[in-house]
């Protein structure tokens, strides 16, 4: 089993029969996903794509099963909708949206507080670029065929930037067993610790690569974790060693504000947790090749 | 965003926080009569920018009557201020706030921002007013007080007591403080804040809690609901190209380098500025035209780059996922028949249809270096440079 979703995770798609949705949904469809409907409130019992539409989430779990659902709502509905994902229970929701505002994103936090730990849904983005599991399934934006199958697992910030791993992967022969995009925002769903995590356990990944970049505790927080509890080898590239400080670049996330925070520092810190650098983004491939040889 | 001193201070009045009487002022006419109405006998100057650390660039004036209020602004008025935060070009006063000047007997520091460790909003005091809060953290740590607050609940009365008392206040002025934290808290969480900072939060003679300087910035994502901030927004105290590329919907940020570079994707962006710094160049600018880099965002794109005089030679790395790589190419060549560049340009592409997409470029009028790695386009450009 892959360690987010897999061939047979059924997917619901909240915001369907809009543009983004819509693309997206074919894609994923193309590449093998199990996309069993999608939600459009106001346009419950119609079908898109051949598919059934509903009014809510939960109507949409109790007629399809789904466990998975991916966000393509505006965001100003967007905190709105991952908790009514949430409530309906869904097990993994993406958030593909960029511009969530970051008091909305404390209080989706907030929100799913009220689940139990076997109950809380797991959020990822927004800001990001989605799952892959290559040739099982795509929960996601990304390119599906610069990923090849197999057994190293991808964790990045960035969309475009983990692209660029996949193929640089791709082009040494090396195969990817899950890629998950935790977004760019400030405040994401997910964590790098949270998702490194559940890496350690999967039995089909081998070697972990984190793409961080300036801005929060996270890397270091993953990095920490990695030293305490895990027996996988973590790689890690972090962008921005040119950023200025106290500078938004780009990503609303990509901020140096406290100490810890620069390339320069969380590439210290990270080393000295045992973490192998890929020295420059042209690498990521050939550092990944050279741990999985060790 | 961030907005003005005086605006910040309006702002926090209205959630119950004290502030001296002042005015903004546009001319020395202005400034003189603003001081009049406001009365007493000594009167602050200050220069209206983007920045702190205004005292120390001479940007904050104490004056003894409102001639000497009238002379002030007039040196100040139309000045480019430098200050440790602008950058040596400075930012530009065009207004001048007049506040009555208050008799300080004692000062500190307030400040609330988004903790991302705890997902929470955080706020900081310390003893030691007046210091900015990196010299605090640096020289007297052990006077810094943090409190977490919990979002859902808001803040609460006894955690800003706890803080008040921290400070050392006086028992008499311990509710007054509370209720300016707890202000302060309430336009972080209702404004869309993302820093409220007060220093100095000042005593007076009088025995007042008086906001003497206060700095807000505010979640950009979050503008769309916030209208009366947005208002605040003064393009003057920003970048001109930046104003520029935001207006157009482009990521982009001013650097002191000589290689422009064009990205698509703000980590890829910042991967590629990377290599050119490891290639021993300095890149120009920050440009992200967003993942799926449509060719009105590479014109745009073309045209922001080609506006910097500093720009020798220009790099283009795009990675095209579900856009391909022919489409992209095209987008690029359209871009260059409409916008004529004169520096040398260094193009990588990577992802789907690459060869096809470099056919196309290959196979057009366009000059350019092409580059098959982030690594080799680095390289290229920075030789480029040196000839």
């Amino acid at each position: 089993m892959a360690v987010i979703i897999n061939k047979d995770t059924k997917i619901i798609i909240q915001g369907f029969t809009g543009k983004m949705g819509t693309f997206h949904a074919e894609e994923m469809i193309k590449y093998g996903s199990n996309v069993v409907g999608g939600v459009t409130p106001g346009k419950g019992g119609t079908k898109h794509l051949n598919l059934p539409v509903f009014n809510t989430v939960k109507e949409a779990v109790e007629n399809t099963g789904a466990s998975a659902s991916i966000l393509f709502v505006p965001p100003a509905f967007a905190a709105d909708s991952a908790m009514e994902a949430a409530d309906a229970g869904i097990r993994t929701c993406v958030a593909i949206v960029d511009g969530i505002p970051s008091h909305d994103m404390i209080r989706i936090k907030r929100y799913m507080r009220r689940y139990s730990k076997s109950e809380k849904m797991s959020l990822v983005g927004p800001n990001c670029a989605g799952i892959i599991s290559p040739g099982k399934s795509m929960l996601g934006i990304m390119p599906g065929h610069i990923y090849k199958e197999g057994r190293v697992g991808i964790i990045s910030r960035s969309g475009t930037l983990g692209y660029e791993a996949a193929q640089q992967l791709k082009d040494l022969n090396i195969g990817i067993s899950t890629s998950v995009g935790i977004g760019g925002d400030p405040i994401n769903g997910s964590s790098f610790k949270d998702i490194i995590g559940k890496f350690e356990e999967d039995d089909e990944t081998d070697a972990i690569l984190m793409i961080g970049e300036i801005g929060g505790p996270q890397e270091v927080a993953a990095g920490q974790f990695a030293k305490d509890n895990m027996k996988k080898p973590v790689i890690a590239y972090i962008a921005g060693l040119t950023a200025p400080k106290g500078r938004v670049m780009g990503h609303a996330g990509a901020i140096v504000s406290a100490y810890g925070e620069s390339a320069v520092e969380k590439v210290e810190i990270l080393r000295e947790f045992g973490v192998t650098i890929s020295k420059n983004p042209s690498v990521m491939g050939e550092t990944v090749k050279e741990v999985l040889s060790k | 965003m961030d907005i003005h001193e005086y605006q910040a201070k309006k702002l926090l009045a209205d959630f119950g926080v004290i502030i001296p009487r002042g005015g903004i002022a546009y001319s020395p006419e202005n400034a003189e009569n603003k001081a009049r109405e406001i009365g007493g006998s000594k009167w602050v100057v200050k220069a209206q920018i983007h920045s702190g650390a205004r005292g120390k660039a001479g940007g904050i004036i104490l004056c003894n009557s409102p001639l000497e209020v009238a002379q002030a602004t007039d040196k100040l008025l139309g000045k480019k201020l430098v200050t440790n935060q602008t950058g040596p070009q400075g930012k530009i006063v065009n207004r001048i706030y007049v506040e009555e000047a208050t008799d300080i007997k004692k000062e500190f520091y307030l400040g609330l921002v988004f903790d991302r460790s705890s997902e929470s909003i955080m706020v900081v005091a310390s003893t030691e007013g007046g210091m900015s809060v990196e010299e605090i953290s640096k020289e007297k740590p052990e006077s810094i007080i943090r409190s977490k607050i919990e979002v859902a609940v808001g803040m609460q009365k006894f955690q800003a007591r706890e803080i008040a008392f921290g400070l050392g206040v006086a028992p008499e002025l311990i509710n007054r403080t509370a209720e300016t934290i707890i202000g302060c808290y309430r336009a972080f969480s209702e404004l869309d804040a993302t820093m409220v900072e007060i220093n100095p939060l000042a005593v007076s003679g009088q025995g007042q809690i008086l906001a003497l300087d206060c700095k807000m910035s505010f979640d950009n994502n979050a503008l769309f609901r916030r209208n009366q901030i947005s208002e605040l927004r003064d393009k003057t105290q920003e970048n001109p190209s930046e104003v520029y590329a935001s207006d157009r919907g482009l990521n982009y940020v001013s650097l002191d380098g000589n290689i422009g570079n064009i990205i698509n994707g703000a980590g890829l962006a910042m991967a590629s500025m990377d290599m050119i710094k490891l290639a021993g160049g300095e890149p120009a600018n920050f440009l992200d035209v967003g993942g799926g880099a449509t060719p009105e965002k590479i014109v745009k794109a073309f045209k922001l780059i080609s506006m910097d005089e500093k720009v020798k030679v220009i790099l283009v790395n795009i990675f095209a996922g579900i856009n391909r790589c022919d489409w992209v190419a095209e987008g690029i060549v359209q871009a260059l028949e409409k916008i004529e560049i004169n520096v040398p340009l260094v193009i990588r592409l990577a992802g789907t249809n690459v060869d096809k997409g470099n056919k196309i470029l290959r196979e057009s009028k366009i000059k350019y270096i092409e580059a098959n790695s982030l690594e080799d386009a680095a390289n290229k450009a920075v030789k480029t440079l040196k000839g």
